[in-house]
């Protein structure tokens, strides 16, 4: 394939199909569904193109409306962005899987609501402009607090009050670090930025600092970073069940900001604002992932606790990336590929098992008598539910023989040889062993407790409709076939993984090396050249004037 | 001159801002973010420098420099920023007003811990 205008394909598909969705939601109930379907699946086809053209190891640079690079808007595809637009969309199909059971029938503009959501996350990932990045962060924020809205109820509302207010204020602080960039160097484009932060004359120190570190605060809202991320386990835990396995990819977002910015622009060639972040990122992250680990133990429901499990990975994330070696770095993009998808199946799996418990919900406390009439996995369903939950929590936790181990012992590998070295192998190891206490007390509490109400076999296709209880939170839909179909996906998906750890390790190891040739970016983006348009509207203009004075001279 | 009292004006707005944000009713925090989201807007027309007397649109007379005109490029981000935050501040109100059907009180928390403290029996 060698088609140029296929980078900009992720952005476009889904604006379109969002758009036509708005159109065709009142008109067919069956319609949208498949529309969407059809939309994620051609980008999944997309973004596995795109990979296959950024193995080659070329920065790719598409100029947006022909105007050169540090003039125009650029969009920049290499390893990192083509993984993780891959990721969003196969993340999107399963989470559009999992809602055609039902979910998506309980607000309105759910799926166009999705399709603008993976517009925004696949430009933050492809944009090579600061001001860009920050246009696509509020196109995937707006969608998401529709999404998170979705099928509305009053925990969701509180939750989106915070949510709202709190990523209101962190734009506000996105648009000051950019434009105080812009101020200082003159430019918004992320090469030429690069570019132009070492050149910074010294009495300006402070305020590039200023602004680099702003900007990775903003990141690290979108990120979870210790001061920052207490929004999370209330947010994720109050959406919708496809929703907040959506949200999974959401924390990445900020994990890419900041990945790319401290390579590209504030590493090692940044000048006055060199390795700026650190040692703070260092010591916040290693705060995250245990206070993390810490909130998962001391949940008292399924869902905060997997939204602090997710805290947990985000740290172990921003570690990673924060000790800026290649090593490192690869460890860490190979830990998230693996931790995105286990947050998810988690997600996905809680609802299913709060569709099993009636009243009792996801909350850590046995299923009550007047529940068993609820119970809609009984029997084999219930140990299979258990089954997967053991499987997804051996992988969140870090266990052998899920991916999570290998990534994990990579980054202490890495780690090893870094000044951090003690502290990181404490807090690590310490941090797995919470979450592994976690996983074992809820899993505990949530299948061996009601086991005894539940074992006398209820046919399980018979299976009553979840009635609404009296908590706050909306119950969750009786089972369909999706439900199991998409987990059964995100199970394969989590085996492919491990059994594929070598690849996926060569690649990743790649990519971290692609991020430290910081030349072979800024060269793509502000070395592509404008495609020689058919009709040069410009020259026209200026031959036609020329005409004119020459017809008015004698 | 006419910087100290841009930068005095940005940090009186900036400053209610942030005050009305950390109040517990959701009114105040709309204002609060309104207010900072003003103070975000003309921070970054500032980025372009102060200039007074120069258009921003190159008429063809004289070298287009920025000796000559003042920067076009923050005046456009601020238009796209001021666009982004109006549109903000719509939804964050809608779901306030929401919030306030549905919990009954407009505490950014939805329960008013001094309205609702009762005795214990």
């Amino acid at each position: 394939m060698n088609w140029p205008d296929l980078i900009i394909l992720p952005i476009v598909l889904p604006l379109m199909t969002g758009a036509l969705l708005v159109l065709v939601e009142r008109k067919s109930a069956r319609l949208p569904g498949w529309l969407a379907a059809a939309s994620s699946l051609a980008g999944l086809v997309v973004a596995l193109l795109l990979l296959e053209r950024a193995l080659t190891g070329n920065v790719q640079a598409y100029l947006l409306g022909n105007w050169a690079a540090p003039f125009g808007i650029a969009l920049a595809l290499d390893r990192l962005s083509a993984l993780m637009v891959l990721l969003t969309s196969v993340i999107a199909c399963i989470t559009l899987l999992y809602a055609s059971g039902g979910d998506a029938q309980r607000g309105r503009h759910f799926y166009s609501l999705l399709q603008f959501q993976l517009m925004g996350l696949n430009g933050a990932f492809l944009t090579a402009d600061l001001f860009n990045l920050f246009v696509f962060f509020e196109v995937l924020l707006i969608a998401s607090y529709g999404l998170l809205l979705h099928g509305a109820g009053a925990a969701r509302l509180k939750a989106s009050i915070h949510y709202v207010s709190f990523n209101l204020a962190g734009s506000a602080l996105f648009l000051i670090a950019a434009s105080l960039l812009y101020g200082l160097t003159g430019t918004l484009n992320l090469a030429d930025l690069a570019q132009r932060v070492p050149l910074v004359t010294p009495d300006r120190t402070l305020l590039v600092q200023s602004a680099a570190l702003l900007l990775v605060v903003v990141f690290s809202v979108k990120a979870a970073l210790l001061p920052l991320y207490f929004w999370l386990p209330a947010t994720y835990s109050a959406a919708s069940a496809p929703v907040a396995a959506l949200f999974a990819i959401m924390t990445k977002v900020g994990v890419y900001a900041i990945l790319r910015v401290t390579t590209l622009i504030f590493g090692e060639t940044g000048g006055p604002a060199a390795f700026v972040t650190s040692p703070w990122l260092e010591f916040l992250a290693l705060g995250t992932l245990l206070l993390g680990a810490v909130g998962a133990v001391a949940a008292k429901s399924l869902r905060v606790m997997i939204g602090n499990v997710v805290v947990a990975s985000a740290g172990t994330l921003l570690l990673a990336v924060a000790l800026g070696r290649p090593d490192t770095v690869s460890a860490g993009l190979f830990y998230l590929v693996n931790s995105t998808l286990v947050a998810a199946a988690l997600f996905l799996l809680a609802d299913c098992l709060r569709a099993s418990r009636g009243s009792a919900d996801d909350d850590f406390r046995s299923a009550g008598t007047s529940d068993v009439g609820h119970v809609a996995y009984a029997g084999n369903s219930h140990t299979l539910l258990g089954v997967l939950f053991f499987t997804f929590a051996v992988g969140a936790a870090g266990l052998p023989p899920m991916a999570g181990f290998l990534g994990k012992t990579m980054l202490l590998q890495a780690a090893g040889q870094t000044v951090w070295a003690g502290w990181i192998v404490a807090v690590l190891l310490t941090s797995s062993l919470l979450m592994m206490i976690a996983f074992a007390q809820s899993g505990s509490a949530l299948f061996w407790k009601p086991a005894a109400s539940s074992a006398d076999g209820l046919a399980t296709d018979a299976i009553p409709p979840a009635s609404p209880t009296d908590r706050s939170s909306i119950p969750a839909l009786p089972c369909h076939a999706a439900h199991p179909a998409s987990l059964a996906l995100l199970l394969a998906l989590l085996v492919a993984c491990a059994v594929f750890a070598g690849p996926l390790s060569r690649f990743t190891q790649a990519t971290s090396a692609q991020l430290f040739e910081r030349q072979a970016y800024i060269g793509a983006v502000l070395g592509a050249s404008a495609v020689p348009a058919a009709i040069d509207v410009r020259r026209e203009m200026r031959e036609r004037k020329k005409r004119a004075i020459g017809e008015t001279k004698p | 001159m006419t910087a100290l009292l841009v930068s005095i004006a940005l940090g009186v707005l900036a400053s209610s801002g942030i005050y009305l944000m950390l109040r517990p009713r959701t009114f105040d925090v709309v204002l609060g973010l309104t207010l900072l989201s003003y103070a975000v807007n003309l921070f970054i027309f500032f980025m372009g420098r102060l200039k007074v007397n120069a258009a921003a649109i190159v008429d063809g007379q004289g070298a287009a420099t920025l000796a000559r005109y003042a920067d076009p490029l923050p005046q456009a981000l601020v238009l796209t920023a001021i666009v982004i935050s109006f549109a903000m501040t719509a939804v964050l109100l809608v779901i306030a007003l929401r919030a306030r059907a549905e919990t009954g009180s407009d505490h950014v928390d939805g329960t008013d811990i001094t309205v609702n403290q009762k005795p214990p029996q």
